[in-house]
């Protein structure tokens, strides 16, 4: 196949950005999207030009590095994948694809499409865990979980961090990102402890990272990779009320 | 030679010498830990479960990892599970028999006292993962639930789907920021370790380089650890991620370290063929599908056969070579006994696919016998990986599958305290050599880095760092002004050969190098070759190399060329090892040293041991150490899977 490439190049978080177009020929349909890209960067080096530069690692769509918005859709037109799984296949000769970063405030443009997306790093250090040191736990089968619990938080807790929630929201909401640890740990019984303080803490975070708010449309789940429910931002809404409303923090 | 390597095992009974080790070790009091820094390199399963253990205990520490986030470290994709000796089965397990499946599993080429310790801190691990809320698999009563996997003849695998190793690396990425939080670890992503800082002949430091600003920086600390993961990314395609690389061992090495057993590496019997040249990297498909799956190829070679063709071929022209071969095991033999037998059959001819360098692995009959659905239920996730990487549906034509590299048993020698022969450096997990011999064992690759991080290091550094004083070191120090200059001219020098050829086609060239001469089958000759082919290409790098860009911003060429620039330089050392290493063990086959019958065959007399190699000087070969492995506790056998 012969595709037409429109490709957001930056140089650096400083400096303007532009949409560049460039050809590739020779794709073959069983080259990953990423594996097209490697092609046209080989050409763009061997030409003396700067290769696109873009996040990538496990390739295998579990690490949550890849991170582009293809034809205006995080991880492009296939559900449930990452950018690193989706392959040529699923495009058609001649045709022209977009490619640009994530586009969120709290994610800024690192280069070309490398974002910076410490934010969320940031929102996990604020209190998404349980505060155990290592040793002195008590015996892993001394804390029985109920299979449809433990299963329903493993649903949660499967989120990648690769932000497409936030790219695919028009107001850049994390709540998608948030909702999956507070419920993950609010489900279980090791996160009893400190289920109140934990939203209340993440959710200041998020806000502090400058995320947008959610207004409900459900396209942050509609994109993302690994399928994390809207019911978890439900369950984020009641946990951060019912924490509000008996807060030790006043 | 021994005075050199001195594995530090302690004495008396196997059960008994980590207890007493732990009470031997001296001790930093907690009101002077905090006037100790620690350097953690990598930030998966070891690196974070250390950074968090060590920031616990009141040390400063400081994480470095490469990529945006530590959450992204590779541990991160690793699918089966984790062993533990819990006996929550009542099947029969215990710490004794996880040890002996080990070493078993390893071909005898580990070390007894690191292993025991190894089973006896797994059941530590799960108690500790279930408390930071890591949603492992459940049975209907509540409890844990366990599944079997190779090499085991009980279940004592601990896992949350297909995804064990996201949610162990979640876990401690967990406790890892709440030392953030908490001030006890700094950490700074998107920096790349690129040498080792030694001061009166201790490691004190590292010097990095900023991936962003590319500034390069130096680190001043009393010890460094490196949990920088596995080598297998020098054969170009592997089952690891993109950015998996060796400089920071290489560098240490250069610095010292010695590299322990560098030819061990670990080739996946069932992953996805390779399908062009394009292709960046390989995708591993769950060994748990040989439980359903036949293997086969046709009898006679067809050229080119494609999986939707193979369904009318009539059963008497397929050989289920492996069925055949092995009765007993069948299928499910070890990944490196389907693995070699793979290549055997496709270099035959009678390999499948347009490359013809893949088998089958038919579920044909297992959804004939147990139906759809309960294939789907079983294997779902997978097949549809599989139909979206390959186009093929598998449920209604073979899969096919070849070999590809997994993991690299050999690493940084280490003794028991997981201490490098450099005073002050440590290695952990996959960086490391010291617990799996010739060969891992599935679900084990978990267990170790956690280990490592969480219940072995923490206790065994403050034995050194009792010894050593409090003061600082200033990165002006001579040694770190050194380091950071040699740093910035091979950067310099990398950007200014300005060659003809890319980094990738370097890579791809020394993959393949590797992969014909140094991969599933091995010999003299071919080994003796490969050397030669490796410093040939090794000189054309450094003469006809393009690196484009510049140094003080985002380069990824930049930090590829670095790390294909080691790569070349380990290839070389793995291949005079597998040259050394004149007997069959594990995942090293030296066509040599076989069976009548074709398997690995181990020579115990001349080969029992660890070869641990020191560097003496650019192109110049490598002095060997042998640490002799002594087996006390465990009866050294010919594996037959007949």
């Amino acid at each position: 196949m012969n595709l037409t490439l429109k490709i957001w190049r930056q140089k650096n978080a400083q400096e303007k950005g532009k949409m560049v177009p460039y050809e590739v020929s020779e794709v073959s349909p069983d080259m990953s999207f990423l594996e097209m890209i490697d092609v046209l960067n080989e050409q763009l080096v061997k030409d003396g030009d700067e290769p696109v530069h873009f996040d990538h690692d496990c390739r295998e769509g579990i690490c949550g590095m890849c991170s582009m918005v293809i034809n205006g859709r995080p991880h492009g037109p296939k559900q449930h994948i990452t950018t690193c799984q989706l392959h040529m296949r699923s495009f058609s000769d001649g045709e022209t694809i977009t490619i640009e970063p994530w586009r969120a405030g709290s994610f800024p443009v690192v280069k070309d499409l490398v974002v910076d997306r410490s934010a969320f790093d940031r929102i996990i250090q604020a209190g998404g865990y349980v505060s155990v040191n290592t040793g002195g736990v008590p015996d892993a089968n001394a804390i029985p979980i109920p299979k449809r619990i433990a299963d329903e938080a493993f649903d949660a807790a499967t989120c990648i961090g690769c932000g497409a929630c936030v790219a695919a929201c028009k107001n850049a909401s994390a709540m998608l990102f948030v909702s999956a640890k507070v419920a993950q740990l609010a489900m279980l019984p090791q996160g009893q402890v400190e289920r109140r303080n934990r939203v209340e803490k993440m959710i200041a975070q998020m806000d502090e990272e400058g995320f947008g708010a959610c207004t409900n449309t459900g396209a942050c789940s509609a994109e993302c990779p690994k399928d994390i429910s809207l019911t978890n931002i439900a369950k984020l809404n009641r946990e951060y009320m019912s924490a509000k409303l008996t807060s030790d923090n006043i | 030679m021994s005075t050199v390597l001195n594995s530090k095992v302690p004495e008396g009974p196997i059960a008994e010498k980590w207890s007493k080790h732990k009470f031997n070790v001296k001790l930093v009091n907690p009101a002077n830990k905090r006037k100790y820094d620690i350097i953690v390199v990598g930030t998966g399963l070891a690196g974070a479960s250390a950074a968090a253990s060590l920031g616990e205990l009141g040390y400063n520490v400081q994480a470095f990892c490469f990529q945006d986030s530590p959450r992204r470290a590779h541990s991160i994709a690793a699918q089966g599970g984790i062993n533990a000796a819990k006996n929550y089965q009542n099947d029969g397990d215990s710490i004794h028999r996880l040890f002996y499946d080990t070493v078993k599993g390893g071909d005898y080429r580990s070390r007894e006292a690191n292993v025991y310790r190894l089973a006896e801190v797994s059941v530590n691990i799960i108690d500790q993962c279930v408390a930071q809320g890591v949603p492992f698999a459940r049975d209907y009563g509540g409890l844990l639930s366990n599944r079997s996997f190779g090499g085991a003849q009980v279940s004592r695998t601990f896992y949350a789907r297909g995804q064990t190793g996201q949610q162990l690396l979640l876990g401690a990425y967990s406790a890892l920021s709440r030392q953030v939080a908490n001030g006890k670890v700094k950490l700074h992503s998107r920096s790349e370790m690129l040498d080792i800082v030694m001061v009166d002949g201790k490691a004190r430091g590292i010097v990095t380089r900023d991936l962003i600003t590319g500034k390069i920086e130096s680190h001043s600390a009393h010890a460094v650890v490196l949990a920088t993961g596995g080598y297998g990314n020098v054969f170009f395609l592997s089952t690891n991620a993109m950015g998996s690389n060796v400089t920071a061992a290489w560098r240490a090495h250069k610095k010292g370290a010695f590299f322990a057993n560098p030819c061990f590496t670990q080739i996946h019997p069932t992953c996805i063929p390779v399908s062009g040249d394009h292709q960046s990297k390989l995708t591993l498909m769950s060994e748990s599908l040989r439980n359903d799956g036949r293997v086969w190829v046709p009898k006679k070679a067809i050229k080119g056969l494609l999986a939707k063709d193979a369904v009318k071929l009539a059963e008497e022209d397929r050989d289920y070579y492996l069925e055949r071969k092995y009765p007993s095991f069948g299928n499910l033999v070890p990944r490196d006994v389907a693995s070699r037998n793979a290549k055997t059959v496709c270099d035959e001819g009678r390999g499948v696919g347009t490359t013809g360098l893949a088998v089958f692995l038919d579920f044909k009959d297992a959804i004939k016998r147990d139906g759809k659905d309960l294939i789907e239920a079983k294997y779902g996730n997978l097949f549809d990986m599989y139909q979206q990487i390959t186009g093929d549906n598998p449920y209604e034509v073979p899969m096919m599958i070849y070999p590809a590299v997994h993991y690299t048993m050999g690493g940084l020698w280490v003794d028991y305290n997981l201490q490098t022969n450099v005073p002050g450096l440590y290695a952990l997990g996959e960086c490391n050599f010291s617990d799996h011999g010739a060969n891992r064992l599935g679900a084990s690759a978990l267990m170790q880095g956690l280990a490592d991080g969480y219940f072995v290091l923490p206790y065994t550094i403050g034995d050194y760092l009792s010894g050593i004083s409090y003061e600082k070191i200033p990165t002006t120090h001579e040694s770190f002004v050194k380091a950071e200059k040699e740093v910035k001219d091979t950067v310099n020098k990398l950007l200014s050969i300005k060659g003809s050829k890319t980094v990738d086609e370097f890579h791809k060239k020394l993959g393949h190098i590797m992969w014909d001469y140094c991969g599933m089958s091995r010999n003299e000759e071919g080994l003796k070759k490969a050397k030669g082919m490796i410093r040939e290409l090794r000189e054309e790098f450094w003469k006809d190399v393009n690196v484009v860009g510049s140094p003080d911003e985002l380069n990824m060429s930049l930090e590829k060329a670095g790390r294909v620039a080691d790569f070349l330089e380990l290839g070389e050392l793995m291949v005079d090892d597998a040259l050394h290493r004149e007997e069959s063990c594990g995942g090293h086959f030296r066509e040599e040293s076989q069976t009548p019958e074709g398997e690995a065959l181990r020579i115990d007399k001349k080969f029992s041991f660890v070869s641990a190699w020191e560097f003496t000087g650019e192109n110049q070969e490598e002095n060997l150490h042998k640490e002799e492995l002594e087996f006390e506790n465990v009866k050294l056998t010919q594996r037959s899977y007949k």
